[in-house]
């Protein structure tokens, strides 16, 4: 019960319990099985940052190393699941997806609906997302909200490693193409997981932390950045509410309803770009739908409209951090006083 | 004599609880057994017992976070110079080191055992003495005892057992039968090396537990029903199904909420617990099997009250006013050899709602 693994270890463990309960399942992405092709050596990789070092051992050819040409692997992941098979593709950063967007958009979001219902595509992509790697503009975006965009994929964003087991559990089970987001700077934090195999459904957000005064809703590694700032804002007396979604595609579009009716105040935190992001796409829901409920205008923290920039001080200016998260719920209940 | 009052652990991921209110003046008379300050943690709040009476010394403040084991307050017999109790306090305070949550090495941690080709989980506390064992009820595990099993093991052994298909234990129920569940019961005696033992059943544990000392008297010392199953054919059907199909917060919400008389005492992370139990593989099937055979038709299927006459162990029959899920009213016109109590203010989860008077019960009847 008490058991606490990484991120990165929910993640492969995910992968090997629904590998050993399903033959259908089969990992493909580049360097995932070795790369290097020696003997020997076959096994030392698991990918970039070693999330499924040690299953190329345990189940041989079901874990496949690609070409550098994630057009091809993707798409081939793609057909494979029209095909019969459950792939989970490792796409190594969510940067290089671009080469592959009609396989994702045109092909994999398209099939169910225009088959009218009969075909299925039980498709996983999982990338890498997110700032503060030093890994410069092609290695550091977020980008999830490009694929939110699209009718057809599911988004799958964790925060937690509970969430990384459930929801990629849940995501190679689900007959619908369904990408998973893992933020890098997440695969070292620890967290109570289940040793069994367990689901979370899409569609459900999580309530992180209760409280009376201001809804922050947040994504990814910036739930992280919502509770540093929510532990400080309590010595206020600010108590802050955090809901972290979980996935953006289907959206749990009522328990934020829900708590900003209770709060009346909302920030959202997004590390997407501030243009058409995540941030954008909730406050517009709740002053469509929410209006009545709020006591003071919604507030977004966000990078600026800006590529992720290599310079570490730079990088660290441009990613959204627990001070400039307090600094907005600050602005928001300052706008109480003024009111008042 | 000066006594410590300190932060309980209520249930294995307790490492700290804030101090609500205190129900006792600072230097007010406190009796043994009074709940003296409210105790809130992230998923419950309750009162405080003090084990000991005397002279109430307030020692954390209102808003306090005070780590398990940490110090609360103090009971101090009369007489005792307040010089004395301040150095006491000094003292402790001194020498008191905050339990590592990673360590988790002091307190009891749940072990497993294997009984007819599953795991069960159960966690004991205390030793010696004659043992006895907490069967939780239907969707439950051993967290259910949060508030009893420390104040129930201070005299002797007292296991809390997960039955099949809840909590750590193995979530393949088979056939879900009641006599499975029974034979489950003397599995874990056989496997626990227990040849007899107290058996108290809340819910559906307590209709299993009445099952067993009907079929095994020899093994049963005696038997605590609270808000049992098996002694009337009502039961809330909604809640079982509710408990069963909703996979969500908001679904769930309501249904657990009829557990309590106090639904506020249903937090987001009671919530949150119940569906990480729901999600687990195997669990869906568990609790549809289980609840086909114990309430088919929003009905109890085992209903044993004809037969509790025949039971020659000490038995007592506990129930809270207020529950929703099986009706208080199963506890009226029971046989003369059954002692019964209902408890004021309480729902289906007596033993939470009003845990200092379950404890009391419970251990008078033990004797």
């Amino acid at each position: 019960m008490a058991r606490k693994i990484t991120f990165q270890q929910a993640i492969s463990e995910a992968l090997l319990q629904e590998m050993e309960r399903d033959e259908s399942v089969v990992l493909m992405g580049e360097d995932i099985a070795g790369g290097s092709g020696t003997d020997g050596e076959m096994d030392a990789w698991g990918g970039v940052l070693g999330v499924t070092k040690g299953l190329w051992g345990k189940f041989g050819d079901r874990v496949l190393d690609t070409p550098i040409s994630e057009s091809a692997f993707i798409g081939t992941a793609i057909g494979a699941a029209t095909s019969g098979l459950r792939p989970v593709a490792e796409l190594m950063f969510v940067d290089f997806m671009g080469v592959c967007f009609d396989q994702i958009f045109n092909q994999a979001a398209k099939f169910r609906y225009m088959f009218g219902g009969r075909a299925v595509t039980p498709v996983v992509i999982r990338s890498m997302i997110g700032a503060g790697f030093r890994a410069a503009a092609q290695h550091s975006q977020c980008l999830y909200p490009v694929f939110t965009h699209i009718p057809g994929l599911k988004c799958v964003i964790p925060s937690t490693p509970y969430d990384a087991k459930g929801l990629l559990i849940q995501a190679i089970r689900d007959d619908d193409p369904v990408i998973v987001f893992e933020h890098k700077l997440l695969y070292t934090i620890e967290g109570e997981v289940p040793e069994e195999s367990y689901t979370i459904p899409f569609g459900e957000a999580n309530y992180v932390r209760e409280g009376e005064d201001i809804t922050i809703v947040a994504l990814g590694r910036m739930v992280h950045m919502a509770t540093e700032a929510a532990e400080k804002l309590t010595q206020d007396g600010i108590d802050c509410e955090i809901i972290d979604p979980r996935t953006t595609s289907p959206l749990d579009e009522d328990t934020i309803l829900e708590s900003v009716e209770k709060t009346g105040r909302l920030v959202v935190v997004d590390e997407a770009s501030p243009r058409c992001n995540m941030a954008t796409d909730i406050s517009a829901l709740v002053a469509q739908s929410g209006f009545e409920f709020l006591k003071a205008p919604i507030k977004m923290v966000t990078p600026p409209h800006t590529p992720v920039p290599f310079s570490a001080a730079l990088e660290d200016m441009y990613i959204p951090d627990a001070a400039k998260v307090a600094a907005a719920v600050r602005d928001v209940m300052g706008h109480k006083a003024q009111a008042a | 004599m000066i006594h410590k009052l300190t932060m309980p652990k209520w249930g294995l991921s307790m490492t700290e609880g804030k101090v609500v209110v205190w129900l006792s003046e600072d230097g007010a008379e406190v009796d043994a057994g009074s709940e003296v300050v409210e105790i809130e943690t992230e998923k419950i709040a309750s009162g405080l017992e003090t084990p000991q009476p005397g002279i109430l010394r307030q020692v954390a403040q209102v808003g306090d976070m005070v780590p398990v084991a940490g110090l609360v307050g103090v009971i101090a017999d009369s007489g005792v110079a307040p010089a004395e109790i301040d150095a006491f306090v000094a003292e402790f305070q001194a020498n008191f080191v905050p339990e590592e949550a990673e360590e988790e090495s002091v307190s009891a941690e749940p072990e497993t055992i294997e009984v007819l080709g599953k795991t069960i989980r159960y966690l004991k506390r205390g030793e010696g003495g004659e043992p006895a064992i907490l069967f939780h009820g239907f969707g439950g595990d051993l967290n259910n005892w949060l508030f009893n099993h420390e104040a129930l093991a201070a005299n002797r052994a007292v296991y809390a057992v997960d039955r099949p298909g809840h909590g750590g234990s193995s979530k393949d129920v088979g056939s879900g039968t009641p006599a499975s569940f029974k034979d489950t019961l003397h599995g874990v005696m056989d496997a626990l090396e227990l040849p007899k033992a107290h058996l108290v059943g809340h819910s559906m544990g307590g209709g299993v537990s009445l099952d067993f000392a009907l079929a095994h008297p020899e093994r049963t010392l005696s038997l605590v029903l609270i808000a049992s199953t098996g002694l009337g054919a009502e039961i809330d059907g909604d809640y079982i199904d509710g408990f069963v199909t909703a996979s969500k917060r908001r679904d769930l919400k309501p249904h657990l909420e009829k557990l309590f008389a106090d639904p506020k005492l249903v937090t987001r992370q009671l919530i949150d617990d119940v569906l990480k139990y729901k999600r687990l593989d195997g669990v869906d099937l568990a609790l549809r099997t289980i609840a086909g055979q114990f309430f088919p038709g929003g009905r109890q299927a085992l209903v044993l009250r004809e037969r509790l006459s025949e039971l020659s162990v000490p038995t007592l029959v506990l129930w809270g006013c207020e529950d929703r899920i099986v009706p208080v009213s199963h506890i009226e016109g029971l046989p003369a050899n059954i002692e019964t109590r209902t408890l004021p203010g309480a729902g289906h989860m007596v033993q939470m709602e009003a845990a200092a008077e379950v404890n009391r019960a419970i251990i008078s009847i033990w004797g």
